[in-house]
């Protein structure tokens, strides 16, 4: 999404802790630690370099900060398994996983995901060799336009590995950041239950 | 925190879950954001008196950790019951208590909007009014309060610890969100460049016998029409202290004080939380669409003490 002809914003990148300790001795150890970071000069508002690591593999871009990770995958990277549904994380069309983490890429700012390691659906299978969740929702029929499905196949291997309980009614919980018009829940449902391994 | 006390228009960003969306919606419009995600303001610590939470800890991090769920249940349940798994990983407790309304108005800049644009107007008074406040509005602003967290931790005695230029200061939470009356673009009494470094929770009985009650209309993924946190501390049958707060009620986490006085002192049954409940509504107005609320209230309320004092 564009953000128009509105000025565009600078970024202050990542303060990095410094050695060097500014306060006086009352202060707290957390209020320290926030006085003795070191502030690195604001990026933007035009491109900045922004490298991504994705799925692997090291992507050096050059992006305005205000775009979001879910643009720059799909715009510059080219890898459009990721949908854009909302753009307001309230889909879930758009989840990756950001070190492991299942997360809305609409409502990341790509140069936040820097030194993160992203995996995208494009990600999950082992060259011909799918995903045992990919599997799983191919064997119950788990899609019907298929245009959640990225999202929802990344949410149900984030759900996993946070091992969630994988009876009905708490997989239906744990997967209800991911909505799908088609309604193809009870086999979304049977999908990620049977990558779980639990009985129907 | 220099650059964003002097600049008006700097903003700090952690989780993005509420400032990139406002981004999209021109609603927000920061000249410079500044990053504060390498800060360590993560570590959930424990003390004898309850728990401290980093304000960058995760609502994820939170909602998950070991020994939170048996010292504040409501609090864990609230987390839980909020937004969506996605989101959770991202946003922080820090950004949680500072998120601004889902007014629709609000989020629409081609709306009158007293909060985003002072002077202009409120729209939803006489407009789509249906998940409005139905107490501590004003004629400038009717708007809710969209954190269930806030709820909860208003049943804790919670303390925000704040790091400001000249030094630190500690808030309770009860006085940190501030109602519209004629100035609704003030939410906080943060300070400009101030930045929230921990909430501090204060254990007791009653936070270990509390309750989140969440009611909306999907089951899931979506904000409260009427929320309630509920705690009690119950000895031989009776009540000897209550925290009652409502969320989806009024432009900040709503603490029930009238509820509280109706309960201590009471017998822990549901006559008395039928009259806790009544005392809640007291003063509750709807606004034409959100009418509803004030009786939905009355039995959410009666309904959580129940769950609060083991007899649901």
């Amino acid at each position: 999404m564009s953000f128009g002809k509105v000025t565009r914003r600078r970024f202050l990148v990542r303060a990095a802790a410094a050695g060097i300790v500014v306060g006086t001795p009352r202060l707290s150890a957390a209020a320290q630690a926030v006085a003795s970071v070191l502030v690195v000069p604001a990026s933007g508002p035009g491109p900045i370099p922004v490298m991504l690591n994705v799925n692997g593999a090291a992507h050096a871009l050059k992006i305005e900060p205000r775009v979001t990770l879910l643009d720059a995958l799909r715009e510059r990277l080219q890898l459009t398994g990721t949908k854009k549904g909302c753009d307001q994380g309230t889909c879930g069309a758009c989840t990756v996983l950001v070190d492991g983490r299942r997360v809305n890429s609409c409502l990341t700012l790509a140069v936040m995901a820097q030194g993160k390691k992203i995996t995208t659906v494009e990600g999950l299978a082992n060259g011909d060799q799918l995903h045992p969740v990919q599997a799983a929702f191919l064997q119950h029929d788990g899609f019907q336009c298929g245009y959640c499905t990225p999202g929802q196949i990344m949410s149900a291997v984030a759900l996993l590995a946070e091992k969630r309980p994988t009876d009905e009614a708490s997989v239906r919980e744990w997967m209800s950041g991911n909505i799908c018009r088609c309604g193809a829940y009870p086999n979304i449902v049977a999908a990620v239950r049977a990558a779980a391994g639990s009985a129907s | 925190m220099a650059t964003v006390a002097a600049d008006p228009r700097a903003k700090y960003v952690a989780g993005g879950t509420n400032v990139v969306d406002l981004m999209k919606e021109y609603v927000e419009q920061p000249s410079l954001l500044v990053d504060i995600t390498a800060l360590p303001l993560r570590a959930i610590t424990h003390s004898s008196d309850g728990v401290r939470i980093g304000a960058l800890a995760t609502m994820s991090e939170v909602a998950d950790h070991p020994e939170l769920a048996a010292l504040f249940p409501a609090v864990v349940q609230a987390l839980l019951l909020s937004a969506s798994p996605q989101l959770r990983n991202m946003a922080t407790i820090g950004g949680n208590v500072m998120q601004r309304t889902r007014c629709a108005y609000f989020r629409d800049v081609s709306q009158p909007c007293n909060k985003r644009a002072p002077g202009s107007g409120c729209a939803a008074l006489r407009g789509v009014n249906r998940q409005h406040a139905v107490v501590g509005g004003s004629e400038q602003c009717i708007c809710t309060h969209p954190s269930d967290l806030a709820v909860a931790l208003l049943t804790t005695d919670a303390i925000v610890h704040v790091q400001g230029r000249t030094g630190e200061r500690r808030i309770p939470f009860d006085r940190f969100h501030v109602l519209p009356g004629a100035m609704p673009q003030r939410e906080t009494v943060l300070e400009r460049g101030e930045l929230i470094t921990a909430i501090q929770l204060l254990k007791s009985p009653v936070t270990k016998s509390s309750y989140y009650l969440k009611l909306r209309d999907r089951a899931s993924y979506e904000f409260a029409l009427v929320s309630v946190a509920a705690g009690l501390d119950v000895a031989g049958g009776t009540v000897r202290a209550a925290r009652v707060a409502l969320g989806g009620v009024a432009p900040t986490p709503w603490r029930s004080h009238e509820a509280e006085t109706a309960l201590v002192g009471q017998p822990a049954n549901a006559a008395t939380f039928a009259a806790a409940a009544q005392a809640a509504t007291r003063g509750m107005r709807g606004y034409g669409e959100n009418d509803f609320k004030v009786a939905l209230t009355r039995r959410a309320v009666a309904r959580a003490l129940a769950h609060a004092g083991g007899i649901a």
